[in-house]
């Protein structure tokens, strides 16, 4: 019961892209085409659980118990930086077919602050393990629906007839409001 | 006047927020209000300036290849610096902020600015740069805050303008900070056309 309404609280109603606004570059960058959405969704979903395993257990066994919590910030930000590329070294090794649809996604995500976001609210939460990597798989699968029916929209936008001045930027984040708007329906859901 | 302009680039020309399209993410969670614009704007402030310091000063000692690790461990230095001075003389200030503050470490305009700046310019040009920069994100963030508050609260900087039961509450939450902001990018366009 408990991690259903983590699942639900994280993909629905405090949905990372549109409620908290976490990895909005990432959310603006790569929606223009559905296939590349895809592609970002996968590379983040795989970071970010990882990274929230690595940050917990940094957290717990190294900073917490040598009283060094004062550095969370910088040991988290190093952590995931190196983490990123450290996966994008075994990638190719081992799938590169993996890394090719990942590739160009990868080194984009050590600056992704929805994966340090992430990191931080599991520990502020104050999540067990278990629970921190369903509230990271939770988000990543919000971060993937807000990112895919970002895209699905944005290519029916480009065949509009949109105002001149409004074109581009600014109707795809009016376009991101509405989708926000959308998304407080569930609001009181858990 | 080269310094000068050198300052007042990031306020429209090259505005981290409306022109570059940098920072969105402390842009659009933090701005429900003017005051709180203002406080994250002033502190990213200071963390660009610090770190364009320190990286214009360290710029020879880096080795090219561990460049942008070690740009990273400085600004989350001073990130961290932030933070807790923040925790211990503004308590309200950083609990409204809340996750956004250690975000700043992740925030693309101090790394841009290092990167792109204050590894290549002098002390003085990269402290001035950086200065000019954060002004510019701050003046972004106070407008854009300022806008969602008269229109969502009734109030500017806690001072109430007109009753609350004319207030339209959507552009405090979520879904107000998309729509204005893609409108003001419209009209910054507007404006730079002409």
């Amino acid at each position: 019961m408990n991690y259903l309404v983590i699942i639900i609280g994280a993909v629905l109603v405090n949905n990372i892209v549109l409620m908290q606004f976490l990895g909005i570059c990432p959310f603006l960058g790569v929606s223009k085409r559905l296939s590349t959405a895809i592609g970002m969704t996968g590379a983040v979903a795989f970071v970010m659980v990882l990274a929230t395993i690595v940050t917990y257990l940094i957290q717990k066994y190294v900073l917490d118990s040598l009283g060094l919590a004062f550095l969370q910030t910088i040991a988290f930000i190093l952590v995931i930086a190196s983490l990123v590329q450290l996966v994008e070294i075994i990638l190719k090794k081992v799938s590169p077919a993996l890394y090719q649809a990942l590739g160009i996604f990868l080194p984009l995500i050590t600056t992704n602050c929805a994966i340090l976001g992430v990191a931080i609210l599991t520990i502020q939460k104050e999540f067990n393990l278990l629970e921190g990597v369903v509230y990271a798989i939770a988000n990543a699968v919000g971060f993937g629906l807000a990112l895919v029916l970002f895209a699905g929209i944005r290519e029916h936008l480009d065949l509009q007839d949109v105002p001149k001045g409004l074109k581009g930027t600014p109707i795809a984040l009016i376009t991101a409001g509405i989708l926000a708007m959308a998304f407080m329906g569930f609001s009181g859901l858990v | 006047m080269n310094q000068w302009k050198n300052f007042s680039k990031g306020f429209i020309k090259e505005n981290p927020v409306f022109v570059l399209l940098l920072g969105m993410c402390p842009t659009l969670g933090v701005t429900s209000s003017a005051i709180n614009g203002l406080g994250m704007g002033l502190a990213t402030t200071f963390v660009l300036l610090m770190s364009n310091i320190v990286v214009s000063l360290v710029k020879n000692l880096i080795p090219e290849k561990v460049r942008i690790p070690s740009f990273i461990v400085i600004i989350a230095a001073f990130v961290t610096i932030v933070q807790l001075a923040m925790q211990a003389y503004l308590p309200s200030l950083y609990k409204s902020l809340g996750l956004f503050i250690p975000l700043i470490v992740v925030n693309c305009i101090v790394l841009g600015r290092a990167e792109a700046f204050a590894s290549k310019n002098t002390l003085v040009s990269s402290a001035i740069d950086g200065v000019g920069i954060g002004l510019g994100f701050s003046f972004a963030l106070v407008l854009l805050g300022s806008i969602r508050e008269i229109l969502g609260s009734g109030k500017i900087f806690n001072i109430t303008l007109y009753s609350e039961n004319y207030v339209t509450l959507l552009f405090v939450l979520a879904p107000g900070a998309f729509i204005v902001l893609g409108y003001l990018i419209a009209i910054i366009n507007r404006i730079k056309k002409n």
